[in-house]
């Protein structure tokens, strides 16, 4: 019942932000929730099915150029451009998820393979003139004041609810399938894919279904990056950094847990932004003092709540995870 | 009628011959035993049947249709269920969902899988124990558990991997009783690989002997301690557990 009554009052502050928070304010919440909704996009993968997955941004940045490639050339708006990003983004998950699935290379040599394949895409991207290569593309910036929601222009507030839709969408799609029958025979696989093909899984269709939905749910927030930051170079989107921050969110606030994208997201962005105003009213200079408090803040997060920060505050609240 | 039909199967690893030339059939709703020494090739007939491998050669035919060649998954829609020697529990979930696991495979929708499981683990004592995680069980209990998740995938034939290593004689014979159970009110036929000949004894109608990959003597429990060749082989030192 308080559990309910807090995630209200969650909801409403989270939908009425734009009328308070300032501009720097809002642009952080959209960070966070860009960074919640990704993140729990892997966490279908690694979270749920066991799949390690370090290349993630590929999905991002093909996602990001297919709706921006469209809308650059042919003015065709994100929406349809949606379908093909999705479309790209399966098929190369599928891709990767067949050669290493049906080749029996799991774990870290798994997780090779995705960089791999970020990597190779990333060095390919570079040289497509036709995307810009690594001068990067820009998408056509209208002004900002008016909304239009058909191309995915408009000021701020838009992109900070659209990005809002999408995680409280992802939360809901990844509640129901942590509770369907996929979501049990991921979790089985993830613990023991011996033991759970032993009890009639084909393991490898349904390894498949999850790289599916999560590459497609990342192929979403590609686009979403492609129309709210509107420049798109290979080397940012596909760098193995950007897989990285991709993954942390969910590692500090708890893989496989629902919450745990979403705390950690907060908690990673909040921190991030937070060294650096912090560093800026004290006036230290130093270049990299960021990056140093950052990692000790990791650090002391994974030796002290190795299972991330959701588990540990669940059990204080008394929930479940 | 038979059940399953294992014949002229033979496997090797590496120019290693680790079955030769193994026949034995399993009557439908008996109990049966395989058993001989290490390295006598028991598990690599059971992984064989449990399409862990193929055989080399060979045949395996269950309900009349032939399996070997099926991977585990399909062995185990076929109505074959299989523990592992070395449990293997889903640590991270809760003792239910382990099973519930196993339910799924026939019932897709997961509140009617929930109730099966429940119904399964009342059956083997496990009942309090549901919404425990599965790490936190004790060993008997985990070997309960990997019977619990198999039974659940409503199998025809029950395939054990010497599910008694590691019991105390007690814990064995709650076991045994266990197995007896099932096999007398649901009429589920099993096939045990055991070094344990206490529960050997107890339980199997038919005993196959193994012997550096080669079935050397099949019958009853009272046959089978009296064949010169097992006793020369193995026996011997064991009965006097």
């Amino acid at each position: 019942m308080r559990a309910h009554a807090a995630l209200a009052v969650l909801a409403v502050v989270l939908l009425a932000l734009p009328w308070f928070a300032g501009s720097y304010a809002l642009s952080v919440a959209t960070l966070i929730l860009y960074f919640a909704y990704t993140g729990q996009a892997w966490n279908v993968m690694m979270g749920f099915a066991g799949q390690l997955s370090l290349g993630h941004a590929v999905y991002v940045g093909v996602g990001g150029y297919a709706a921006g490639a469209l809308f650059f050339h042919y003015g065709v708006g994100p929406w349809a451009g949606l379908w093909l990003a999705i479309l790209l983004c399966v098929a190369l998950g599928l891709v990767i998820g067949f050669l290493a699935f049906r080749f029996g290379i799991s774990g870290v040599y798994f997780a090779l393979l995705t960089i791999a394949f970020a990597e190779f895409t990333r060095i390919g991207f570079d040289h497509l003139d036709w995307l810009g290569g690594p001068g990067g593309m820009f998408l056509k910036v209208a002004q900002r004041d008016s909304i239009d929601l058909l191309n995915f222009r408009g000021p701020p507030a838009m992109y900070y609810y659209a990005i809002l839709a999408l995680t409280a969408g992802a939360f809901a799609l990844c509640f129901l399938l942590l509770k369907s029958r996929a979501g049990y025979y991921w979790q089985a696989i993830r613990e023991n894919e011996e033991a759970a093909q032993a009890l009639g899984i084909n393991t490898f269709r349904w390894k498949m279904l999850a790289v599916a939905i999560s590459s497609a749910m990342t192929a979403v927030s590609g686009v979403f990056f492609a129309f709210y930051y509107n420049n798109l170079f290979p080397e940012q989107i596909f760098h193995i950094s950007r897989s990285i921050e991709i993954i942390l969110g969910p590692i500090i606030g708890g893989v496989g847990t629902l919450f745990g994208p979403i705390l950690g997201a907060v908690v990673l962005t909040v921190l991030s932004d937070g060294i650096t105003e912090g560093l800026a009213a004290l006036g230290w200079e130093i270049p990299g003092i960021k990056q140093v408090f950052y990692g000790i803040v990791l650090l002391a997060v994974i030796m002290f709540l190795p299972n991330g920060i959701w588990p540990a505050l669940a059990r204080r609240l008394g929930l479940h995870k | 009628m038979n059940l399953l039909t294992v014949e002229k199967l033979s496997k090797s690893f590496r120019g290693l011959k680790a079955v030769s030339n193994a026949s034995f059939t399993i009557p439908e709703g008996s109990i049966n035993a395989l058993i001989g020494p290490n390295g006598a090739g028991k598990t690599t007939i059971f992984n064989m049947v449990a399409g862990v491998f193929p055989p080399d050669s060979g045949s395996i035919v269950y309900q009349g249709k032939p399996i070997h060649g099926l991977r585990p998954d399909q062995v185990c829609a076929a109505g074959i269920g299989r523990t592992f020697q070395i449990v293997k529990p889903f640590a991270g979930l809760s003792v239910l969902d382990n099973v519930v696991v196993g339910a799924l495979l026939r019932s897709k929708d997961v509140s009617a899988a929930k109730s099966y499981a429940a119904e399964i683990m009342e059956r083997l004592g496990l009942g309090a124990k549901r919404d425990m995680p599965a790490s936190s069980l004790t060993l008997p209990d985990r070997k309960r558990l990997e019977v619990a998740r198999a039974l659940a995938t409503r199998p025809q034939l029950l395939l054990l991997d010497e599910m008694m290593a590691g019991l105390r004689p007690t814990e064995c014979d709650q076991m045994v009783e266990v197995f007896r159970g099932l096999n007398r009110s649901d009429g589920l036929t099993i096939l045990l690989i055991e070094h344990v000949m206490r529960a050997v004894m107890a339980l199997a109608q038919h005993i196959g002997v193994l012997h550096h990959g080669e079935v050397i003597a099949r019958g009853t429990p009272a046959e089978i301690v009296r064949d010169p060749a097992v006793l020369e082989c193995y026996l011997g030192e064991e009965t006097e557990v």
